[in-house]
Formats: C-alpha cells, sequence, structure tokens
C-alpha cells in the first residue's frame, strides 16, 4: 500500500511502515476481544431467560437492574417501571445504553476501538488508509465529551449490582449462604467498581480540576488515589469487561440447569 | 565481540533519496548513533545526521529506526538480532532537510503561538511562592527534552499533513495543559481562557487519545494520560458540561 504519510518535502519513502514488530498483533486482539463481547451480548439481551436463580438469588449481570414488567418473579428488585414492550424490548435494553455509553466513551475503550475498528492509527508509526481526518470535533465523535455523564450513571448502576451481591449471599434455606456463583459476582462487582472509580472523567471531577492541591488536602488524597487506579485503567477495562460477561455466563449457565452451583457454605 | 551489520539508511533530499544498505562493524555496548558515527567516518562521511549529548538529554538524534521513532543515541544494538536489518530514516512527520535531517521548525512556530506564563498581578519575579504539591504535577511535563518524536509519530498530523496549520501537537497542547494547571498562571485575568485556546486555536479536538505520543516519549512522560486528557476535561468544564459551570470556582 502507497504511504498516505507524504508531505511537501518528507523524506519519500513509500512503505506505509517500516516497523518489522508484530504491530498488528493488539489491534487484532482488540477486535477480536471486543468483538466476542458484542456478539456475547447482543445474543444475552435478546435472550430474555435464564437471568435469575430464585434459590440463590442470583440475578445475571445484563439483567440488572430489571425494570420492566416482563422480568420474572423475584428479580425486579427495584420495582417494574416500564411496561411489556414486546419480545424485542427486552429488560436489558432500558439500562444497556447507559453502560455501553460509559464504555464506549470511555478514554481507554475509545484508544483501543479507533486503533483495531478504525485504524486511525492502526499502531504507533504505521499509516491509517483514511485520507481525511477530523478527530473528535464534529458528531458524532464530539459526542464523546459526554463521558462525565455516563460516568454518573455508572455509579448508580454498580451500586445496583452491588446489591445483587449483598443478597446472593443466600443459602438454599434461605439463611445465609455462599456459592461459587456468590463468589464470581463478588470479584465482578469489585471489578467494575475499580474500573468506574479509575475513570479519567472521575480523576478530574475528584481532584484533577483543582489548581490548588493544598487548598483541598482530602479531594488531594482522593485524587491520588484514584490516579494509582488510573494508572491500571486499561487491565481494569478489560478485567471488568471479561468478569461482567463471565458472571452473566455463570448465572445463565446455573439458571438454565446445564451447571450446578457448587455450594461452599449453604 | 563485535560483528558486522546489516544497516539501511534513507539517503536524500527533499527532491529525491532512496534506502541504501551498509555493511557495518557493531561493537559492545554501542547505540545505533556510534554506528551512524561509524559509517560517516569509514563510508560515507558526508551523511547528515543531527546530534549533540549522546545521553538523551538534548533531544536532537531523533529518527525512525525499524519504523520506531525513537533517539539514535537512546536505541542500544543490543536490542537487534546480529542477522537483523536496521533500518535508520529520518522522521517522516517533518521535511527533510538531508539524509537523518529534518527541518522541525514547525515546532518552534506553534510554540511561539502559545501565551506564556502570566504572573498574578503585583507579584513581582522572586516572590513567586507555591507549594510543592501545587506545581509537581506539571513539572512531570517539564522533563520534556523537545525531541519532538510525539509530534512526529502523532498521526493526526503524521498521515494528514493538511492538519498541521490546525493542530499544535501533543507536545504544545501539553505545554497549554502545564500552562493551564500552574497554580500562579494569571492568564484568565487577562481575559484569555487556555482552555478555549486548547480547542479553538491548538486543536485539541483532533486528538483521538490513541497514546502514541506516550508511547515513543523517551522521558516516559505520561502525555495522554496526565495533560491532553486532563485538558480535555478541562474543556469538556467549560464548553460541554452545563451543570459543572454552575457549580465552578475559578482557581480553586
Amino acid at each position: 500500500m502507497t504511504a498516505p504519510t507524504q508531505g511537501p518535502g518528507r523524506a519519500r519513502i513509500d512503505a506505509r511502515t517500516l516497523r518489522t514488530d508484530r504491530w498488528w498483533l493488539p489491534p487484532l486482539l482488540t477486535f477480536l476481544g471486543l468483538t466476542t463481547f458484542v456478539i456475547y451480548g447482543v445474543i444475552r439481551a435478546f435472550m430474555n431467560k435464564w437471568y435469575w436463580v430464585g434459590e440463590y438469588q442470583y440475578l445475571a449481570p445484563f439483567y440488572s437492574p430489571c425494570l420492566s414488567e416482563v422480568c420474572v418473579p423475584g428479580s425486579a428488585h427495584w420495582g417494574r417501571w416500564f411496561p411489556d414492550l414486546g419480545f424485542l424490548v427486552t429488560p436489558p435494553l432500558f439500562v444497556l445504553p447507559f453502560v455501553l455509553g460509559f464504555r464506549l466513551t470511555c478514554y481507554y475503550y475509545r484508544k483501543a476501538y479507533y486503533r483495531s475498528f478504525w485504524l486511525s492509527p492502526p499502531a504507533c508509526a504505521v499509516a491509517e488508509p483514511h485520507r481525511r481526518y477530523t478527530g473528535e470535533r464534529r458528531f458524532p465523535l464530539i459526542l464523546q465529551n459526554a463521558h462525565r455523564y455516563f460516568f454518573y450513571t455508572a455509579i448508580p448502576v454498580a451500586a445496583v449490582l452491588t446489591y445483587d451481591v449483598v443478597i446472593a449471599f443466600h443459602g438454599a434455606d434461605g439463611g445465609f449462604g455462599v456459592g461459587l456463583g456468590t463468589l464470581v459476582l463478588l470479584a465482578n462487582v469489585i471489578l467494575i467498581w475499580a474500573y468506574t472509580l479509575s475513570c479519567h472523567s472521575c480523576r478530574h471531577i475528584v481532584g484533577g480540576r483543582l489548581a490548588h492541591f493544598s487548598r483541598h488536602p482530602v479531594r488531594y488524597w482522593m485524587w491520588t488515589r484514584i490516579s494509582w487506579l488510573n494508572a491500571r485503567h486499561m487491565p481494569l477495562a478489560w478485567l471488568s469487561l471479561f468478569s461482567v460477561g463471565f458472571a452473566d455466563l455463570y448465572v445463565t449457565l446455573v439458571a438454565s440447569g446445564a451447571l450446578a452451583d457448587p455450594r461452599l457454605f449453604n | 565481540m563485535g560483528y558486522e551489520a546489516h544497516f539501511r539508511v534513507w539517503r536524500g533530499d527533499a527532491g529525491a533519496g532512496e534506502l541504501r544498505d551498509f555493511r557495518v562493524e557493531v561493537n559492545e555496548g554501542e547505540v545505533v548513533l556510534d554506528v551512524i558515527h561509524r559509517l560517516q567516518a569509514t563510508q560515507c562521511p558526508d551523511l547528515a545526521v543531527r546530534w549533540n549529548c549522546k545521553a538523551g538529554k538534548c533531544g536532537s538524534c531523533s529518527a525512525e529506526i525499524n519504523g520506531r521513532p525513537r533517539l539514535l543515541c537512546m536505541t542500544r544494538m543490543s536490542v537487534f538480532a546480529e542477522d537483523e536489518t536496521v533500518t535508520v530514516t529520518p522522521m517522516r512527520s517533518f521535511p527533510v532537510v538531508r539524509d537523518l535531517v529534518t527541518d522541525v521548525s514547525f515546532n518552534y512556530e506553534k510554540a511561539r503561538e502559545i501565551p506564556s506564563f502570566h504572573p498574578p498581578t503585583g507579584t513581582a519575579p522572586g516572590e513567586y511562592r507555591m507549594r510543592q504539591v501545587d506545581v509537581e504535577r506539571s513539572q512531570e511535563f517539564r522533563k520534556c527534552i523537545e525531541c519532538f518524536l510525539c509530534q512526529n509519530t502523532c498521526h493526526v498530523i503524521r498521515d494528514h499533513d493538511d492538519n498541521k496549520r490546525a493542530f499544535s501537537g501533543p507536545r504544545y497542547l501539553m505545554r497549554v495543559a502545564e500552562l493551564e494547571m500552574h497554580p500562579l498562571d494569571s492568564h484568565g485575568e487577562t481575559g484569555g481562557d487556555r482552555r478555549e485556546l486548547a480547542q479553538a486555536e491548538h486543536g485539541l479536538g483532533f486528538c483521538n487519545i490513541t497514546k502514541c505520543c506516550t508511547e515513543v516519549c523517551p522521558e516516559h512522560i505520561r502525555i495522554t494520560d496526565n495533560a491532553l486528557i486532563p485538558l480535555k476535561e478541562r474543556v469538556v468544564d467549560r464548553h460541554y458540561d452545563p451543570l459543572f459551570g454552575l457549580f465552578r470556582r475559578r482557581k480553586d
């Protein structure tokens, strides 16, 4: 491919890149990882069953909170806000836009999909295939600036998932109990919180916007803690994506009867 | 302990040029700049290369080695296999002067467009007082050696030369961020707004935070996480978050 990396007076080098390492591997893995998650998410969102295990009170993360009339008995902990709108409008569709919006506008995921899906650029010092580039200055990409609003909505969602974990400490006889599913949901919610709090918008709101840290010692302390998490935003993004998919799949398998939940206590 | 390496070095000027092959001796402990100097000394005395400190602090010897933007003096030959071809080209985002030397004046023009530090009214030089905790965040950006590798690798101008007019590049957006975060900068008191400048004059909106600037920085400055994204968030405060404006206090 002829290099678009040309300009007045530049060294004439035809190769698109002279990199000799496997620069294509990270964007390929990212593409495969995100595509797998999207396919799983679409299938799960429209499956509309096997998301509640009443015996142990496991609710699948994709269906939490369940806010529709069609939610199975016991799974609608926060009320039934929406009527039955047909088989195409399943309970996850009322919550997923906020969760997906948070991830889609996330500064890490933007890097990930700009590189792997839009090839802009596919890797550093590898020419992108597009003839023009306007960045995030115009519609629709200017909407990326709404990330902090999605961050605000991500907090109640994480809180709801935390509630789901609390009620998942439920034994078969109705008392306290712990199963493998409880631990899966617990690990998931820890990763979800870590990812949510490591967000760049969170870092800015908590203290990053200040000009004088010394006048706000508590916010400064919080900013240092969030900054520590923020430096791990990429691994947290992947781990929480994997954990939410895995936790959802686990509950699906238990709810469908394909898997018996190993009980550690009661 | 030495061996003979295969080098391909771009030779030419703005009119024409090509990659030329060389066999050149390499000794243990050497860096790519040593080998380029040996080429000058033994095979092509007119090979142009810009260098100065040979310690990774002057930012002069920026080039591309096997397609990756790097400092010639900080790239050890030991990272390459002995039978590996080492390709050395000038930075591809700037006009070439000759061989490995490029005209980086674009960067100085962009630097001049940034309003300098503005002290508070009535504060004379020597009277500035700041807490360390307030300045250390922007001190990270002062590590910049102006090698322009980040400018060179940023696809906004590397792949689209026409964006150079509207986009200042990561190095100078980082400079805007440094001044915007400065506890004593009072540019706002004179009616200026660095966030507005970042967006309107320096093209912050072009940046799609793909982090190549951070990847190539030889000083390991976290340009994207600590400068560009915080600056984007400040622009959101200014332009896209009406709620935040209700609670905003300047310079708190």
